[in-house]
C-alpha cells in the first residue's frame, strides 16, 4: 500500500477551497504529500512543530490574528496534544479544525499503531470533540469546509479523521 | 532581581504590542499593573505561551509580540525553542523569567534551580539568533530595549527571585480574556480582519 498522491491533492485542494492559508503540522507518512504541497505553495504558511501540543498554541495565535488555520497531525500526535486541547482550546473557547490521520485502524499492518488507533475515537468522545470520517476524495473538500465552519461557530475543537480508504491507494 | 520589577520596567512599552504570559505569578503581576486588552494570560496549558506567540508573530509580521514565560513552563515544552529558531519570527521577543522554582504550583525546585540546566544555552543550541542571560534589573531593561528594537527573534533569560504576589484573581473569566484579546487585534491591527 502506498500513500495516495491523488487523494492527498484532493485534501489539499479542499483546504485551499475552504480559504485556509495557514497550516501547523507534524510530518507523518500519510501527510507527506499534503505537506509537500503546502511547503511548495507560496500562498500557504506552514509551521512544522517538534511535538503536536505546540500546534494547539500556534493555532490559537493564528485564530487571534484572524488567520484561517488547520492542524494536520497523526492520531498519536492528537493524543500527545490533549492537555493543550483541554486547558487552552476548550478553557478559552478557541476553535480548532484538526485533520487527523487515523492510523492503527482497519487494515493496519503495524502493531505500534494499533493501540492508538483503537482508543482514538473514544478519547475524542471523552473530550466531547465532534468528529467525522473522511473516506471519499469527492467529498473531503466539503467535509473540510464544514469542519472549519463548525469549529468557528461552536468555538470548539472539531476533528476530521483521515482514513486509510482516503489516504492509501 | 524581582520579576514584578522587571515587568513594571517594560510595562510602558507594552501598550502597542501583543503580550502573552504564562500562568500564575507572571500573569498576575502584569495584570496588577493594569490590564489592557492586548494582554493574554494563559492560566494553564503550561509551555504553550510561546507557541501562541509564534502563531501570532507568523500571522501578523508587522506587530511586535512579547511572550513572558517561566522556567517551569518552558521546561514542559523545550521543543518550542527549536520551532521558534526554525521559523525565526523577527517580531517575537520571548522573555523567560527563571526563578528556579515551580512557584505557582507549590514552590518545588525546577531543573534550573541549582544552575545545572541553562535555558539560555538551550535556546542558543536550538538556534535562536539573539539570546541574553541577565540577572540585574539594569541588564534586563537594556536587553529588553534591544530586543524590542531589533528585527530578529530574541530570547531573554532573566534570573529572578522565587517570589510572587500575595493574591490571585482577575475580573474576567478565561474566555472573556480571549474574546477581548481577539477583538483588540481586529480593531487595532491592519490585516487581522476576517
Amino acid at each position: 500500500m502506498t500513500v495516495s498522491r491523488d487523494n492527498s491533492k484532493a485534501v489539499y485542494q479542499g483546504i485551499k477551497d475552504a480559504g485556509i492559508r495557514s497550516i501547523s503540522a507534524l510530518p507523518e507518512t500519510w501527510l507527506v504529500y499534503l505537506l509537500q504541497l503546502a511547503s511548495n505553495d507560496p500562498e500557504m504558511t506552514l509551521i512544522e512543530v517538534a511535538k503536536e501540543e505546540e500546534a494547539i498554541g500556534i493555532a490559537t495565535g493564528a485564530y487571534f490574528a484572524g488567520e484561517k488555520h488547520v492542524l494536520l497531525m497523526q492520531n498519536h500526535g492528537f493524543l500527545a496534544a490533549i492537555n493543550g486541547i483541554v486547558s487552552l482550546a476548550q478553557s478559552y473557547k478557541i476553535p480548532l479544525c484538526m485533520l487527523i490521520a487515523l492510523r492503527g485502524h482497519w487494515g493496519e499492518p503495524y502493531p505500534w499503531h494499533t493501540r492508538g488507533g483503537i482508543v482514538t475515537e473514544e478519547v475524542l468522545r471523552a473530550l466531547q470533540v465532534p468528529f467525522e470520517y473522511a473516506r471519499d476524495p469527492a467529498l473531503v473538500g466539503r467535509q473540510i469546509r464544514e469542519a472549519y465552519t463548525f469549529s468557528q461557530s461552536s468555538l470548539w475543537p472539531v476533528a476530521l479523521l483521515l482514513t486509510r480508504d482516503l489516504m492509501e491507494d | 532581581m524581582q520579576r514584578a520589577k522587571c515587568i513594571e520596567a517594560i510595562y510602558p512599552e507594552l501598550h502597542d504590542k501583543l503580550v502573552v504570559t504564562n500562568m500564575g505569578a507572571c500573569a498576575q503581576e502584569l495584570y496588577d499593573l493594569g490590564h489592557r486588552d492586548n494582554f493574554f494570560y494563559l492560566q494553564h496549558a503550561m509551555g504553550l505561551a510561546s507557541s501562541i506567540g509564534l502563531g501570532l508573530a507568523q500571522s501578523l509580521p508587522g506587530v511586535r509580540v512579547v511572550v513572558m514565560d517561566g522556567d517551569g513552563s518552558v521546561l514542559m515544552n523545550l521543543g518550542t525553542l527549536a520551532t521558534l529558531a526554525r521559523y525565526k519570527p523577527a517580531n517575537l521577543v520571548h522573555i523567560i523569567f527563571d526563578n528556579g522554582s515551580l512557584l505557582s504550583t507549590g514552590g518545588f525546585p525546577s531543573h534550573t534551580a541549582d544552575g545545572t540546566t541553562d535555558l539560555a544555552a538551550i535556546a542558543r543550541g536550538a538556534g535562536v539568533p539573539h539570546v541574553d542571560s541577565v540577572s540585574t534589573a539594569y541588564d534586563f531593561m537594556e536587553a529588553a530595549a534591544d530586543a524590542f528594537a531589533r528585527a530578529a527573534l530574541s530570547v531573554i533569560v532573566a534570573r529572578v527571585d522565587a517570589t510572587g504576589p500575595d493574591h490571585y484573581g482577575m475580573h474576567f473569566q478565561l474566555p472573556e480574556n480571549a474574546f477581548l484579546f481577539k477583538r483588540w487585534i481586529a480593531g487595532n491591527i491592519k490585516g487581522s480582519e476576517e
